[in-house]
C-alpha cells in the first residue's frame, strides 16, 4: 500500500474512531419569574409514571389543578427518566419541559448547584409557603443543597421491615423485632438451610439483596454523612463503621457471603411477582410502603406484617425510624414561565388534599406535615406505620451532593469489598472512601 | 529592437505565468468544490467535535453554565484520583486483546467449515448469521439468564455433568470472558466476510501446491493466509474500533446481573461484578450526562480516541502481515 492511501485510511480510521464527540451544546439559561400566571398559559411537565393507574391518578391531580385555574393548561409528558430530564434542562427551547419530577433524589444537589434547577425560596416566600412547618424535615433535606431549595417532595417513600407472619409463627417469634440484637437472633431462626443453600433465608443482608443497601440501613444508626462544611463525614462518625460491622456479622451469621450470593442469584425481579418475600424465598425484608400493594396484587395469599426496620440496641429509645426518600419536583431554570409553573408545583406539593388523593391513589406515603396528619390518608394497617415512620422526627435520609449519589457508591464499594471479605480493614477504607468523596466532590465544583 | 524583442518576451512571460497562476487557481477551486462535501463532513463532525473534546477536557463544565478554563485538573483528576478509570481501562484493553482475536478466528474457522460443508450449508450459514442480527440488549439479557448461577440452564447442566459452575455475569473472574461468549455467539458478520474472501481464493493455486505436496495446514498458510491478509486486516481494525467502544452489552450485562435499579439510596454499581465489566465508553456518558462533568468525560473521551489511533497506527505498522505486503 503506498503512503497516500495509508494517510487516506488512517484519516477514515480516525473519523469512524472518535469514540464520543462532546458537542458544545450550551443550555439557553434565559428563564426567569417574569410571567404573567394569570394569563392564559400552558406549561410543559415531565414525570416519570409509567402505570396506567400512576398516570390515572396524576392526570386527576392535574384535572383538579387546572380547575381550580383554568387559565393554567399543562401539557403532560410521561415516562420520563433522569436522563432524559438532564439532557432537556441542558438543551433548553420551547420543547423543554417547565416543571420535571425525578423519582430519585440523589440527583437534587446536581440540579440545584448547576442551576439546573430554579431556586423555589423567593416563590414560597411570595406565597407565604414556610418550608419548615409544610414538610417533614428529612424530605426537605433532600430537595435542597447548600441553601437553596431547588425541588419540593411530591409525596414520600418511607423504609421499613416487612415479615412473613406464617414463618414468625412457626418458628415461634412473637412478634417483630425491635432491636438489631433481636433481629440477628430472629434471622437466624427463621434460616432453614438446604444442602449448600436455604430452603429460607432469615433476611438477605448482602448489599446486592435488594433494597438493603448500605445507605438503607445505616439510615437507622442515624448517620451524619457530611460535616457542616460540606466534607465526608464517613470515617468520622462511627455510626457508618457500627452499621457495616453488624452487617458483616450477619452475613457470617447466616452461612457467609459467597452462600448467601449463590442463593441471591435464584431470586426473581425485585419488582415482579417473584420478589423473594412474596415467593417465601426470605422471610423478612427491608423494603418501601410501595411493597404492601405488590404483595396485595400478586401474592394475596401471603400473610405477612410491617413494622419499623430495628434500631441498634444503644439507639433503642429511636425505635420508629426509618430511611426516607421519594419523588421531587422542580422548575426547570430555562423556563419562561416560571410564575405560572409554581402555581402548579406549590398545588402539587403543598394543596392538602391533592397531596392526600395522590398519596392514597399510588399507594405513597404523604410529603407535608399536614397531610400526614389528615384524616382522609389511607388508613390501611401497613400504609399507617409508614406514616409513622414518615413522621417519626428521627428518620433520616442521605443528603443531597453536587455530584449526585457518587459518595454513596463510595461506600457502597467499601461495604462491598468488607461483607466479602476482600478488605477486612474497615477502619482504613472509610478513611480512604472519605478522601475519595472529597476529591470527586471537589471535582464537581 | 533588442531591447523591446526582450520586453516583448517578458511580457509575454508574465502573462502566461499570470495565466498559469489563474488556471492553477481554477483548478484549486474546483478542486476544493469538488472536495466540499467532504471537507464539510469531517469539519463539522470530526474536526469540530475533536477540537471540542479537546478544548472542554482543559475545563470546568457542567453542560449548563459557561465553561471554565480549569488546566489540567480533569486529566490528573481522571488518571490519578478517579477510581473508575484504570479498571476500566483494563477492561476495555482485556476486551480488545482477547474479545477481538477470539472473534476473527472464530469467524474465520466458521467461514472455513460453511463454504466447504455440501449439505445444510444454507441452514449453517442462517444459524450461525441470525444471533448478529439480534438487538444487543435482547441478546445480552438472553445471555444473562441463561448464564445465572443459580438457576440458569448453562450451569444446571455443567451441574449435572459434574462440571465447575462459573459465577459467569456474577463473578469478576468470569464476566468479560462471558461478554467474549456474547461476543463470538454474533460473529456472523466475520463469518460472511470471511466467506467471501474464502471463495475469492483462486482454485488453480491450492491445485499447484497440491502438486508440490502441501498439506492442509501448509495450503492453510501459504496460500489462504496471503489471500485474507487485507480481510483479516480490516476484520482486526474494525473489531479493535468496536470493541474501543463498547458499551450497550457490558453495561445490561451488568446491571441485570446487579439485581439493582438504582433509585434513591441505592447507586447502581458500575461494572457489576467489581467494576469488571466497566468499559471506558461507560466512564464518558456517565461522567458526561450523568455526573454533569463534561471535562472530565472529554478526557476519558481524547484518551479512547488515541488509544484506538494507536492500535490502528501500530496493526498498519504491519501491513505486511494485514495488509498483503504492498506497502
Amino acid at each position: 500500500m503506498t503512503r497516500t492511501p495509508r494517510r487516506r485510511l488512517l484519516a477514515a480510521i480516525a473519523v469512524l474512531s472518535l469514540p464520543l464527540a462532546v458537542g458544545a451544546c450550551t443550555g439557553d439559561s434565559g428563564g426567569g419569574k417574569t410571567d404573567n400566571p394569570d394569563a392564559d398559559v400552558t406549561i410543559t411537565f415531565w414525570h416519570g409514571w409509567s402505570a396506567d393507574s400512576e398516570v390515572a391518578a396524576i392526570q386527576a391531580t392535574i384535572d383538579a389543578f387546572e380547575k381550580d385555574n383554568p387559565n393554567i393548561h399543562v401539557k403532560v409528558v410521561g415516562g420520563i427518566t433522569d436522563d432524559k430530564i438532564n439532557q432537556a434542562l441542558r438543551a433548553g427551547g420551547p420543547q423543554a419541559p417547565d416543571v420535571v419530577s425525578s423519582f430519585t433524589t440523589d440527583n437534587v444537589g446536581q440540579f440545584c448547584s448547576s442551576g439546573a434547577f430554579a431556586d423555589l425560596s423567593s416563590f414560597m416566600a411570595d406565597s407565604g409557603v414556610d418550608p419548615a412547618a409544610t414538610f417533614p424535615s428529612a424530605q426537605l433535606s433532600y430537595t435542597q443543597y447548600d441553601g437553596n431549595q431547588c425541588a419540593l417532595p411530591l409525596l414520600s417513600d418511607a423504609y421499613g421491615l416487612y415479615y412473613n407472619k406464617d414463618a414468625f409463627a412457626a418458628a415461634g417469634i412473637d412478634g417483630p423485632p425491635k432491636t438489631m440484637s433481636e433481629f440477628d437472633a430472629d434471622a437466624v431462626k427463621l434460616t432453614k438451610t438446604s444442602g449448600d443453600s436455604y430452603s429460607q433465608l432469615g433476611f438477605m443482608p448482602t448489599y446486592h439483596g435488594y433494597e438493603s443497601s448500605i445507605s438503607h440501613l445505616a439510615a437507622q444508626w442515624s448517620p451524619t454523612y457530611f460535616t457542616a462544611d460540606g466534607k465526608s463525614n464517613v470515617a468520622a462518625d462511627p455510626m457508618f463503621a457500627q452499621a457495616m460491622e453488624w452487617q458483616k456479622g450477619l452475613v457470617d451469621k447466616l452461612g457467609g457471603y459467597a452462600k448467601l450470593e449463590k442463593y441471591r442469584n435464584t431470586f426473581g425481579d425485585e419488582w415482579g411477582a417473584k420478589n423473594p418475600f412474596m415467593t417465601g424465598q426470605v422471610a423478612m425484608a427491608i423494603d418501601g410502603e410501595w411493597r404492601a400493594g405488590m404483595i396485595q396484587a400478586d401474592a394475596p395469599d401471603l400473610d405477612f406484617g410491617v413494622a419499623p426496620f430495628p434500631v441498634p440496641d444503644d439507639q433503642a429509645d429511636t425505635y420508629g425510624k426509618g430511611y426516607i426518600t421519594g419523588t421531587i419536583v422542580g422548575i426547570a431554570s430555562t423556563s419562561q414561565k416560571q410564575n405560572a409553573a409554581w402555581r402548579f408545583v406549590k398545588y402539587l406539593t403543598t394543596d392538602t388534599d391533592a397531596v392526600v388523593n395522590f398519596a392514597n391513589a399510588i399507594h405513597n406515603v404523604p410529603s407535608t406535615i399536614d397531610a400526614l396528619a389528615s384524616p382522609d390518608v389511607s388508613q390501611d394497617e401497613a400504609m399507617q406505620t409508614f406514616i409513622a415512620i414518615a413522621s417519626n422526627p428521627a428518620s433520616n435520609t442521605t443528603p443531597a451532593s453536587p455530584n449526585g449519589g457518587a459518595y454513596q457508591l463510595t461506600l457502597q464499594d467499601v461495604g462491598y469489598a468488607y461483607e466479602s471479605g476482600k478488605d477486612s480493614d474497615l477502619k482504613a477504607a472509610l478513611t480512604k472512601a472519605a478522601e475519595q468523596i472529597d476529591t470527586d466532590i471537589a471535582q464537581a465544583q | 529592437m533588442p531591447l523591446t524583442g526582450s520586453r516583448d518576451r517578458t511580457s509575454s512571460f508574465l502573462d502566461q505565468r499570470v495565466l498559469d497562476v489563474s488556471a492553477r487557481r481554477r483548478e484549486t477551486l474546483r478542486n476544493l468544490a469538488f472536495l466540499s462535501p467532504w471537507l464539510l463532513g469531517t469539519g463539522l463532525f470530526f474536526l469540530y467535535p475533536l477540537a471540542s473534546t479537546a478544548y472542554f477536557s482543559f475545563t470546568h463544565y457542567n453542560g449548563f453554565g459557561t465553561a471554565t478554563w480549569d488546566g489540567l485538573d480533569n486529566w490528573r483528576f481522571v488518571f490519578a484520583d478517579y477510581p473508575f478509570f484504570w479498571p476500566a481501562l483494563r477492561n476495555t484493553l482485556w476486551l480488545v486483546v482477547v474479545m477481538v482475536t477470539l472473534r476473527v478466528v472464530a469467524g474465520l474457522a466458521i467461514g472455513m467449515l460453511v463454504i466447504r460443508i455440501k449439505r445444510g450449508a444454507g441452514l449453517l450459514r442462517t444459524l450461525f448469521y441470525a444471533p448478529f442480527l439480534a438487538p444487543p440488549v435482547a441478546g445480552t439479557l438472553a445471555f444473562v439468564f441463561l448464564l445465572n448461577p443459580g438457576t440458569g440452564p448453562v450451569n444446571t447442566i455443567l451441574g449435572r455433568l459434574g462440571l465447575g459452575e462459573p459465577g459467569w455475569f456474577n463473578d469478576p473472574a468470569w464476566s468479560k470472558p462471558a461478554l467474549t461468549l456474547l461476543a463470538l455467539w454474533g460473529v456472523g458478520d466475520l463469518m460472511v466476510i470471511f466467506m467471501a474472501a474464502l471463495l475469492d481464493v483462486p482454485k488453480e493455486q491450492y491445485e499447484a501446491a497440491e502438486l508440490d505436496g502441501a498439506g492442509s495446514v501448509s495450503r492453510f498458510r501459504f496460500v489462504t493466509l496471503p489471500h485474507l491478509r487485507p480481510i483479516l486486516g480490516f476484520a482486526v481494525i474494525t473489531g479493535v474500533i468496536a470493541t474501543m467502544q463498547y458499551y450497550t452489552q457490558p453495561l445490561i450485562a451488568g446491571q441485570v446481573a446487579s439485581g439493582q435499579i438504582g433509585g434513591s439510596g441505592q447507586q447502581v454499581e458500575p461494572g457489576y461484578p467489581a467494576k469488571s465489566t466497566l468499559t471506558l465508553p461507560q466512564l464518558v456518558y456517565n461522567l458526561g450526562f450523568q455526573r454533569f462533568d463534561i471535562g472530565a468525560a472529554c478526557v476519558i473521551a481524547l484518551v479512547l480516541f488515541a488509544l484506538s489511533m494507536a492500535f490502528a497506527a501500530a496493526l498498519m505498522r504491519r501491513d505486511s502481515v494485514f495488509l498483503g505486503g504492498d506497502g
